[in-house]
């Protein structure tokens, strides 16, 4: 760690908070567009008038916008997230029950996917143009395109209906063995690979065969070196950057994109909350869940950033 | 019925619309078991719930001692959320009013037929329809030991008119001009006009009684059959069996662990794997995969919520009386059945009461499918050529396809029409009855004065056509008082000819309500009111594994 890395985190951060606030100025502003409000939405399709009004003033609902706002971005600063509107319980609780299943999926899928992807995506690349990239490459991008939900659901149909070996529902707080943790993850966690380790191997093969191309590589083959030592010693270091940005953009999507996978498997997850609380028109809830969002892709992208930094010597020096 | 060799499992809907019908009109248990035939009699189970059908408050003896006790299962509804709430006010969807059954109990219920049974109440008594005395059970507990007393019904009913509740029911309360305990097992309401249903009122689920007080309502005491066990918002809830529930041997069941699977394709899946032992809101598409599985039946519950056209009466063209006849018989209502719900609905007749409800009339001329006629009733309103928007959306069950049927028909007639698809999100606030032509879609109500005067009254802020009829106005206040049923069931019958012929509104048909269940719950009987046998299952299925 030197001052220019150090320089260049704590611009990241500063620019981090300024976007934060942006994204949430905008998500406030749009929330408040979309037709209906908190009151509407609680008391349904038959509420008269004078109740609407009456909850209305009840939720503060009745103030100018900017107010609400300022308020809401007041009660942020001394860390209180407001109370959801929907169900009458403050926010932080709802996301303290929602995190971690989402972090435990997040894990699990992560640790499936990354050396699946990397394995892949290094061997098509040794490998390019000959068979096994053809087929690798063919898998991938039918992978890529085949969408989430068909591949839960024909999951779903094959292991849990017909074949009976896994539960078609997963519930984060009904494990008590590693074999239950399995059977339950096992579904959603091989939908959500299918959908990553694709993007995440094609994103590697590129990188690694960029490097492969250059002259160094080239110089080394010269000197008889053999091709796993090539990849592994001289490429694999200088691709690292554009690799471990591939993963940071994977993983924000696991963290905050996966609301057809918790949909389709029951999973309690933070993107079902959101949407929840975006149906039910819960401001606090939908800042909540934005800003966690917005946090974890700027600081995974800001983590990608300094392992480019880390692994490259002349970065890392100047 | 031997008629159905080919799935002989499944009470198929046309047989439970039969018996439902049959049994509307007070036919006796013993025709009712022989119809159902053998297979049938394990489904009817509690066999005393075949009352003397439209008689209210009709004896309707618990079942108790028929069942088998102990067991879990796992029921799975069609939507959860944040919302989520176990205060009785705030219902708003079918897995709220499921819970609500689970933890609490009503002062009466409704049986089979919609007909009011008592619950809480072991008498109710009026004069002129407008002091209404209610004696209470005295062996009553709630979950938390304190014995059910007269404060505990003013309260739960005196709560719903204060506009702070956000109660779904507010409206219907404000007639309670007085809420009063009378003595310790005693309360007096005072109606500020005289309604012989109250009864009927006191068995909606919102009224469900909670003790005293209560400000938390996720603990969820109240008297019912189970106690909260968990309760997360948008997750689960679980229920435990009472032990001290006062009504004897029941419920049967341990356990009851409630989730929702917003999907209806993974909800289904979740059913067939066995995951979960109950599922509602089955699409008609996927009844074909339910009934084929051996373990698994589909139950198919006629019931009264249906889907309309509105026809505005307040504007062009619908201030035509020519125009809106037309666009009722522009409805093809056999085809909008077999088409949009695959044979799971009942033809319905432009009048919002249900074959086979209470206070049916069923001696009105069917409205059927007649281009002709239209194409002559629009022409001489001079309106042979025109073009109008249709407004249909997801959010009116049905309404999408419904509305491309009807295109395709009102073409026959020379009547174009551009169907316009909105999204659900503020389609109640902001486009239904917005339009000259649009959809709405009504859920059962538990009574026909209810229906009448939300949705049809000239001055009810949902009167969805904006029709005026002096006339049915006053019969609506006339049936509301009178206390003599075959008078009472005449003028119901009167408004509904009213509304069947000159209302604003077509009823293509009532869709029923489809559930799908393991062969292993028993005691399980399609009721009108809703899926999930009229959202009161828990206390009456048993586990036969």
């Amino acid at each position: 760690m030197n001052s220019t890395t150090l320089w260049l985190i704590g611009r990241r951060l500063g620019a981090g908070i300024v976007t934060l606030l942006i994204v949430s100025m905008v998500v406030f502003a749009i929330t408040a567009v979309l037709p209906g409000d908190a009151a509407q939405q609680t008391l349904g399709q038959f509420a008269t008038p004078e109740q609407v009004a009456a909850l209305r003033v009840k939720l503060g609902l009745d103030q100018p916008g900017v107010l609400r706002y300022l308020h809401w971005l007041m009660n942020l600063l001394t860390g209180d997230l407001g109370e959801s509107v929907s169900s009458a319980t403050p926010v932080s609780e709802l996301m303290a029950g929602r995190v971690p299943n989402t972090l435990m999926l997040a894990g699990a899928t992560a640790l499936v996917s990354i050396p699946a992807a990397l394995v892949l995506g290094i061997g098509s690349a040794m490998g390019r143009g000959g068979r096994i990239d053809s087929v690798l490459s063919f898998f991938t991008l039918a992978m890529v395109a085949v969408p989430e939900f068909l591949v839960a659901t024909l999951a779903v149909l094959i292991f849990a209906v017909n074949l009976g070996w896994l539960s078609s529902l997963s519930y984060a707080s009904d494990i008590s063995s590693p074999w239950q943790f399995m059977r339950t993850y096992a579904l959603p966690v091989m939908t959500l690979c299918c959908v990553i380790v694709a993007q995440m191997a094609r994103m590697t093969r590129a990188a690694v065969i960029d490097q492969l191309d250059s002259p160094y590589v080239e110089m080394a083959r010269l000197k008889g070196i053999g091709p796993v030592r090539i990849v592994l010693r001289h490429a694999l270091p200088n691709a690292i950057g554009p690799i471990a940005n591939a993963i940071a953009l994977s993983l924000s999507y696991l963290l905050g994109g996966v609301v057809i996978v918790e949909t389709i498997f029951n999973y309690p997850g933070i993107a079902s909350l959101m949407v929840d609380a975006v149906t039910n028109r819960d401001m606090a809830l939908v800042q909540a869940c934005t800003m966690l969002f917005c946090a974890a892709y700027l600081g995974l992208v800001l983590l990608a950033d300094l392992c480019a930094i880390l692994s490259n010597p002349r970065l890392r020096n100047q | 019925m031997t008629d159905h060799p080919k799935r002989p499992e499944l009470i198929s809907g046309e047989e439970s619309l039969r018996v439902f019908e049959h049994l509307n009109r007070g036919m006796s248990r013993r025709n009712v078991l022989h119809m159902l035939g053998v297979a049938g009699v394990a489904a009817a189970g509690a066999g005393s719930l075949f009352g003397a059908a439209g008689k209210v408050l009709a004896e309707d003896a618990p079942a108790a001692g028929t069942g088998k006790p102990g067991g879990r299962i796992r029921v799975a509804g069609m939507s959860s959320s944040t919302a989520d709430t176990l205060d009785p006010a705030k219902g708003a969807l079918s897995t709220d009013y499921v819970r609500h059954y689970m933890f609490y109990n009503g002062l009466t219920r409704f049986d089979r037929h919609m007909t009011p049974q008592l619950e809480l109440a072991e008498r109710i008594d009026n004069s002129d329809a407008l002091l209404w005395t209610i004696t209470l059970r005295k062996d009553v507990t709630f979950h938390n030991g304190k014995s059910l007393t007269a404060a505990d019904v003013v309260f739960s009913l005196n709560r719903h008119k204060d506009p702070l509740t956000g109660s779904k029911v507010m409206a219907l309360v404000e007639q309670f001009s007085e809420i009063k305990a009378s003595g310790p097992n005693e309360v007096q309401i005072r109606l500020s006009a005289a309604n012989a249903e109250l009864p009927s009122i006191l068995a909606v689920s919102h009224l469900l009684i909670v003790p005293e007080g209560t400000t938390d309502f996720n603990k969820g005491i109240g008297t019912g059959p189970f106690t909260v066990g968990e309760f997360k918002p948008g997750v689960r809830s679980i229920a435990v069996r009472n032990k001290n529930y006062w009504k004897p041997g029941l419920p049967y069941l341990d356990e009851i662990e409630f989730i929702a699977i917003g999907d209806e394709p993974s909800r289904v899946n979740a059913l067939l794997s066995g995951d979960v032992h109950m599922i509602n809101e089955v699409n008609p598409r996927s009844t074909t995969r339910i009934s084929a599985s051996a373990g698994h039946r589909v139950v198919d519950a006629p019931s009264g919520n249906y889907t309309d056209l509105i026809i505005r009466q307040d504007q062009m063209p619908g201030k035509s009386p020519e125009f809106t006849q037309a666009m009722k018989l522009l409805l093809d209502r056999e085809q909008v059945k077999s088409a949009v719900f695959r044979g799971y609905a009942r033809v319905g007749n432009d009048h919002p009461i249900s074959p086979g409800a209470r206070y049916c009339n069923t001696d009105l001329p069917q409205t059927t499918y007649d281009p002709e006629k239209a194409r002559f009733l629009l022409k001489k309103a001079g309106m042979e050529s025109i073009t109008m928007p249709l407004v249909a959306s997801p959010a009116a069950t049905g309404s999408v396809d419904i509305a491309v049927l009807l295109q395709q028909s009102a073409r026959e007639a020379g009547l174009k029409l551009n169907v316009n698809r909105l999204p659900s999100a503020g389609y109640w606030s902001y486009h239904r009855m917005h339009h000259p032509l649009s959809f709405g879609n009504i859920n059962p109500r538990p009574n026909a004065d209810v229906m009448f005067s939300q949705f049809f009254q000239s001055k009810a802020p949902w009167n969805e056509s904006g029709w005026q009829n002096e006339q049915f106005d006053q019969l609506l206040l006339l049936a509301r008082a009178e206390v003599d049923e075959a008078k009472r069931t005449r003028m119901y019958h009167d408004m509904q000819a009213l509304v069947h012929e000159h209302c604003g509104i077509g009823v293509p048909v009532f869709i029923s309500n489809i559930d799908g269940v393991d062969q292993r719950i028993k005691g399980y009987v399609a009721n009108p009111l809703g899926g999930f046998m009229g959202y009161m299952f828990a206390e009456q299925v048993w586990l036969d594994a």
